[in-house]
């Protein structure tokens, strides 16, 4: 069950990851549609993450391309926003939490400007869209584990993008800072804004989203929540891998082969 | 005493040389530092110390003279050489970083003693000296030298300047960097190549083998007393020019002392002292915060040995000796003599020729202290579905830190019950 879209605002064209040469995203095509609220679902180690972080050019590929709006990420830097996940910062960094909101700003400021006053006010009105306006010169070591979230999801408010990339953005938060970023996330939906989010939580998918990715190293389904939410696909995804699959992985680790012709 | 007011006029030329040049070098080599240091990147700074002095050595072996351009020429290609097959070795093997820098370094620095002892063995005359970049030698800094080297450091400080937004931003979260198309790898080389010229212009100064601690302990420093970036900076800059100062001072008075052991000292003593002195984060404020407590602890202990004695015989107020006491509860009977007059001191207790008593307060404190002990033994036995004769060593804790907010929620919770789980009576206040 693999829903393609007309004028997707993202295409995931035969996309393959590996790791050391082991495929951990195997032939990807996808298309998601304007203004939808995606879950991308699947067990650990199914490549949730890489499937964002290589949207966002932040691995190399081994094959296939992603384009967001019909074009290359790099035209379109300052329409895409990315909310990496919460503990890959120290958040022992000497900064407050201004300073990184703030940074949600220099996307649009690029190289040796300073933050201008009106930067300020956006991301004042981030934070106060995240219910954090009274944190502002709080340091962000201080924070708590659904504050600091808050603080990465306003830095993503600031940048004013179209499509919004966040990578667990549930995890170990408080269910009060999961409700108020689930109607946020509602909420820009509403606005025409694309929202992407890797979950790992059964429960709440079918409340979340309205587009659901089921992915296991490969793409199981794409699609509206209704169609994609089945028993049996998620039996599918949840199921294991593919025996013969990862054992095809396996051997390309083991000869060091490439996973294109070409790129030898 | 008079050296080091003769020292501090400035007046002779060269005082001045060698006081701005190392003032300026340590201040730069402390930022640059405290971005390589928030990056975790500390090593790194070693490794660059270590792989600069083959250059050096090669620089006058090529040109035959000190020239300060050559030798700093030299010492940034093999530097900067070091840092790129650290960087190539950890992306194309299974080799860590540390383990590659542990290799490079050591290779590096290997091949420069190599070449330095050649040189001292060629009966060059101009060689003399080159030996006072293994452990620095503030005062040879000469008139061209410190031209050369402030120019450097002053680049440096203009770049760090102009590029603060972008280091910050790579040292707190590289991938978000990455997102928003900052040219994360370049931004990468500026800070590499920064750290190389903070060590190149340093090394004259303090010698390549005490190098890093002139980038890293600084910042090091610095952090345990700001959680702002830029007053830690700022902080760095101070304490390096301090330690900077006073290592010229050093090799101003002392000749035949080299400098870099020197500054690192006092860089090193400023380094301990804000670990055991800086208000919030050292060691000694959490160790007098951990003593108040144990006092509060131990205060409160002590008037629940009375309120408990009351409640055994109906009287609240009436005399207790130490001996009494002691028999309720295991106590050191220094720390039961200290906390008592500590407790009367602040209105808790009386005393007379005949023991102690509590005041009106004191009972008050007392008896919500086993208020506390026993809502909580309920609260974990109701709400934790704790065995109840498990409860009691958690409460003697707990008993300390609630609040009174916490203190009328759990009222409120439990619904003001009467009695604990073992069936004491639960006193409130009439």
């Amino acid at each position: 069950m693999i829903q393609q879209v007309d004028n997707p605002v993202l295409e995931v064209h035969d996309l393959t990851v590996s790791y050391d040469k082991k495929p951990v995203l195997w032939g990807i095509d996808l298309t998601i549609p304007q203004g939808s609220l995606v879950g991308i679902i699947g067990p650990n180690g199914a490549g949730k993450s890489t499937l964002i972080k290589s949207v966002m050019g932040l691995i190399p590929l081994g094959s296939g391309y992603a384009e967001l709006f019909g074009k290359s990420l790099d035209d379109v830097r300052d329409q895409v926003s990315y909310v990496p996940q919460r503990g890959t910062v120290d958040w022992d960094f000497p900064a407050s939490v201004m300073d990184v909101v703030l940074m949600g700003r220099y996307g649009k400021l690029g190289l040796f400007s300073r933050p201008k006053k009106a930067d300020r006010e956006a991301a004042l009105t981030a934070l106060r869209q995240v219910g954090m306006e009274s944190y502002v010169n709080r340091q962000i070591s201080q924070l708590s584990g659904g504050q600091q979230q808050r603080v990465f999801l306003a830095r993503a408010l600031a940048q004013q993008a179209d499509i919004y990339f966040l990578d667990e953005p549930f995890a170990g938060v408080d269910a009060a800072t999961e409700k108020a970023i689930i109607t946020l996330l509602r909420k820009m939906s509403d606005e025409g804004k694309t929202v992407i989010v890797v979950h790992h939580d059964l429960q709440s998918v079918e409340t979340y989203f309205n587009w659901i990715i089921l992915l296991n190293t490969r793409l199981v389904a794409s699609g509206p929540m209704e169609e994609v939410f089945t028993q049996q696909l998620l039996q599918e995804t949840y199921g294991g891998k593919l025996t013969l699959l990862s054992e095809v992985g396996n051997l390309l680790k083991k000869g060091q082969f490439p996973n294109r012709e070409k790129a030898i | 005493m008079s050296e080091l007011l003769q020292f501090l006029s400035f007046e002779d030329p060269n005082t001045r040389y060698v006081v701005t040049g190392t003032v300026l070098l340590a201040i730069s080599s402390a930022i640059v530092g405290s971005f390589i240091f928030l990056k975790k990147k500390a090593l790194v700074g070693d490794a660059v110390a270590h792989s600069v002095l083959p250059g050096v050595c090669l620089a006058f072996m090529l040109s035959g003279n000190k020239n300060p351009v050559y030798l700093v020429v030299g010492a940034f290609i093999t530097g900067w050489l070091s840092l790129v097959i650290i960087d190539q070795i950890v992306a194309r093997s299974r080799i860590k970083e540390d383990t590659a820098i542990g290799l490079i370094l050591s290779v590096f620095f290997g091949l420069g003693i190599m070449l330095l002892t050649k040189i001292q063995h060629s009966g060059n005359a101009a060689q003399s000296g080159l030996d006072s970049f293994l452990f620095g030698k503030a005062a040879a800094l000469v008139g061209t030298d410190v031209i050369v080297f402030s120019t450097i450091s002053i680049i440096l400080l203009v770049v760090v300047f102009i590029f603060f937004k972008e280091l910050t931003l790579i040292a707190f979260d590289e991938d978000f960097a990455k997102s928003i198309g900052f040219p994360v790898r370049r931004l990468e080389l500026v800070l590499t190549t920064l750290t190389v010229m903070a060590v190149v212009i340093g090394i004259q100064a303090v010698g390549v083998v005490l190098m890093a601690a002139m980038l890293i302990t600084p910042a090091a420093a610095a952090r345990f007393w700001t959680d702002q970036l830029r007053v830690m900076l700022l902080l760095a800059a101070i304490f390096g020019a301090f330690a900077g100062v006073f290592g010229a001072f050093v090799s101003y008075t002392a000749p035949a002392m080299p400098t870099g052991p020197w500054i690192v000292m006092i860089i090193s003593i400023i380094a301990m002292f804000s670990f055991f002195f800086a208000p919030r984060k050292g060691i000694l404020y959490k160790m007098v915060k951990q003593r108040r407590i144990q006092k509060k602890i131990r205060d409160e202990n002590i008037l629940k040995m009375f309120y408990q004695l009351g409640e055994a015989d109906g009287d609240y107020f009436s005399s207790r000796t130490s001996a009494a006491l002691s028999e309720r509860r295991e106590l050191a009977s220094g720390q039961l003599a200290s906390g008592l007059s500590r407790l009367k001191r602040h209105g808790y207790l009386k005393s007379d020729k005949e023991g102690w008593q509590l005041t009106i307060e004191g009972k008050n404190k007392g008896q919500r202290t086993i208020k506390l002990h026993r809502l909580w033994e309920l609260y974990l036995t109701q709400y934790l579905r704790i065995a109840p004769d498990h409860v009691h060593d958690d409460a003697e804790t707990i008993e300390h830190i609630i609040t009174p907010e916490l203190e009328a929620k759990l009222e409120k919770l439990l619904e003001y019950p009467e009695v604990d789980p073992h069936m004491s009576k639960i006193p409130y206040e009439s």
